[in-house]
């Protein structure tokens, strides 16, 4: 006889077959701590009302998807995140993308442009165009996209408490180029809230960086209708180590503080939601990811709607950047990396990404090699071209096993954003490390389970072969940071200092008051004042942020 | 008795790079087992970092470094423990150090590297038998 209902057939068919043989783990759980039921049926979304919860794609609260054909439209944009060494080197890996078919450009800067450094500042020392590209003034923006017409790319830059200065670069090389401000396309990071519990390359306190943000919607409001204002960016706390569901917690937090301060500064919701984007992680664990990019996008669409009043539909669109999860590579057999990728990517797809980077299997250990970088471009373009996933909206969507994980993660999620909303908000929560602390408990927990052999990866602790390791093809070398310094010196001698000195008083009385920073940031750049003259200025007006450390 | 004594260690982050999970990782492992350890947090030049190995006076110091500039940031870091008498201390680094990289820091005194996928219970172990092997010949 048939069972009647998923209890009869648990007790009757499911449990007597447990008792007899045991299942592989006493039980089976994924990151953020949802223990998996062996099958998943109608009585698991029981509660789920179509409509209201899942609705069609193209349409509130966008659990399908933004778009309502998605990639029968167009293919998610191809988007590798490159940058190293001076600017000639990467731009010629940006034309060699572009030649393979890469459909965006992703800039990598080097630590000392993100933290507002010259290349000729003691603390840049070692660090010039290592894990990114050396940018010091526009000279250098304008050897970076060399041969690049700027309204024929969107282009994504990694940049936070220097995003202003870099956006303002942008916009001048375009004014150069003849492309009209309207006419940019792209995104800037400009999530420094991240930067304290993750990702390190904050410079001002919280409150004068939010405004530094609340500047840039204000100013790409107005002037750059088709720019991503911010990528709030849940990235970087999943490879500190949170789960899953903290992942779409911390980060939509994150995202409502920043809503918040542009209301607070007199901004119409409608005006800057739209230019909103987010950048999430994509890791091993395949259904979870699905289901979290799909409750990340139900949940903020909510957020949106309900808490912030928001009319638009498009200020209710969660529109996202993926990125392959970097720790999950091991250095240990590199090429399994290459297959992680692909089913992370995968999951990405499901999830209804926008764009997505594939990490290069030797990613792990350097900058990509071309021939590896290839392989990542090749795996989205099989899974574009030859797989057939991008064939119908949302593939996955009415699995009971997804739809019942989308439900469970986006209530984990909720709950971490009551928490963080009890606490004050995101800025007070950081300062408080509540962030930090429970991203350091996970990642702890995580290391453990690892060493236990309770979590398995594969070449590291399990089906452990001899070391095969991929040997460094690419490498910055050390003439690099000598020939920046050499730039620098040039430019600082032949450009008219005067000048710099003027746009540079202005910066400095803008940002002791209220006015928009944008603009006199623009003039200091036109001028061809560095990023660290001009972070200076800052510095000393809004003073600088030691780490929010809790150990 | 000395070899009784705490080991004491810096857990160090040279430059500006802000991947500290393993860091945090090592420094909370290192604690569980037992040892008294000083985390600097990110952002430390060379010079900060010798300056509170001396102050905190420490047997041991692990950098952990990501961001490929170790050739630069680690031989300052030795270099400055010998020149105020502390070129007993063990140093010891982790992260990300291609493999044609380690002979060259081994040979400035850099003791032992631990890349990606190290067992913490490894590290402890390491940091152990050498400690009491210096403790013994002193």
């Amino acid at each position: 006889m048939a069972s009647n209902s998923k209890a009869e057939w648990r007790e009757n068919i499911l449990t007597p077959l447990v008792r007899k043989r045991p299942e592989r783990q006493d039980k089976f759980e994924n990151s953020s701590g949802v223990e998996l039921d062996a099958l998943y049926c109608p009585e698991d979304i029981a509660d789920i009302h179509y409509a209201q919860q899942l609705g069609y794609s193209g349409e509130y609260p966008f659990t399908r998807g933004v778009q309502p054909n998605m990639y029968r439209g167009r293919i998610w944009t191809i988007r590798q995140y490159a940058g190293f060494g001076a600017a000639e080197e990467t731009n010629q890996r940006y034309h060699y993308l572009l030649s393979q078919g890469q459909t965006g450009l992703s800039v990598a800067f080097d630590l000392p442009t993100q933290i507002g450094y010259d290349s000729d500042h003691p603390l840049a020392r070692g660090e010039v165009g290592k894990v990114g590209v050396a940018i010091d003034s526009l000279q250098d923006m304008e050897v970076l996209f060399q041969g690049i017409p700027l309204d024929k790319v969107s282009t994504s830059m990694t940049i936070n408490s220097t995003a202003s200065i870099l956006l303002a670069m942008y916009l001048v090389l375009g004014r150069k180029q003849g492309v009209e401000a309207a006419k940019l396309n792209g995104t800037i990071q400009n999530d420094v809230l991240k930067e304290y519990v993750a990702r390190g390359t904050y410079i001002f306190p919280p409150r004068p960086s939010m405004r530094l943000t609340t500047d840039i919607f204000a100013y790409c409001a107005e002037n750059i209708p088709r720019w991503n204002a911010i990528s709030v960016s849940g990235y970087h706390m999943r490879e500190a180590g949170c789960t899953a569901a903290q992942e779409v917690g911390f980060t939509l937090a994150d995202g409502i503080a920043y809503v918040q301060a542009a209301i607070d500064n007199g901004l119409d919701v409608d005006a800057f939601a739209p230019r909103v984007s987010f950048f999430f992680d994509s890791h091993v664990n395949f259904f979870e990811e699905v289901a979290k990019f799909r409750a990340a996008r139900r949940l903020w669409a909510r957020i949106m709607k309900e808490r912030f009043g928001a009319n638009e539909e498009r200020s209710w669109m969660l529109r996202f950047h993926t990125q392959t999860a970097g720790c999950s590579l091991t250095a240990q057999q590199p090429y399994n990396n290459i297959v992680r990728t692909a089913l992370e990517a995968l999951a990405a797809i499901l999830g209804g990404t926008q764009s997505l980077h594939t990490n290069s299997f030797d990613e792990a250990y350097w900058t990509p090699s071309e021939e590896a970088v290839t392989i990542a471009v090749r795996t989205q373009q099989l899974l574009a071209y030859e797989s057939g996933v991008a064939d119908v909206v949302d593939p996955v969507g009415g699995s009971y096993y997804v739809e019942s994980l989308t439900g469970e993660l986006e209530k984990q999620a909720s709950d971490y954003i009551a928490k963080i909303d009890s606490l004050g908000g995101a800025v007070t929560a950081i300062e408080q490390g509540y962030q930090q602390r429970e991203i350091q408990q996970a990642s702890y927990k995580y290391q453990k389970m690892v060493e236990e052999g309770k979590q398995k990866i594969v070449g590291v602790n399990d089906f452990v072969t001899g070391e095969s390791k991929v040997t460094s093809t690419l490498r910055v070398k050390s003439e690099v940071e000598a020939k920046q310094k050499e730039r620098l010196a040039k430019l600082k001698r032949e450009r008219d200092n005067g000048k710099v000195k003027q746009t540079l008083k202005r910066l400095e009385e803008v940002a002791q008051g209220k006015e928009n920073t944008m603009p006199p940031i623009i003039e200091c750049v036109e001028a061809y004042a560095t990023i660290g003259e001009i972070c200076d200025v800052l510095r000393n007006v809004f003073g600088v942020q030691r780490e929010f450390l809790f150990f | 008795m000395l070899g009784e004594a705490r080991i004491r260690v810096l857990v160090a982050k040279p430059g500006l790079d802000g991947h500290d999970r393993g860091a945090k990782v090592v420094a909370r492992a290192l604690r569980d087992a037992g040892m008294e350890v000083i985390y600097t947090g990110i952002r430390q030049s060379p010079e900060m970092i010798v300056r509170t190995a001396v102050q905190e006076d420490v047997d041991v110091v692990g950098l952990s470094i990501l961001s490929g500039a170790h050739l630069e940031l680690l031989p300052p870091v030795i270099e400055g423990l010998n020149s105020e008498g502390k070129g007993d201390v063990l140093v010891i680094a982790g992260g990300i150090i291609p493999d044609e990289d380690i002979p060259q820091l081994r040979q400035i005194g850099v003791k032992a590297i631990f890349g990606p996928g190290t067992k913490t219970g490894e590290l402890v172990t390491f940091i152990k038998d050498e400690i009491a092997a210096r403790r013994e010949s002193r």
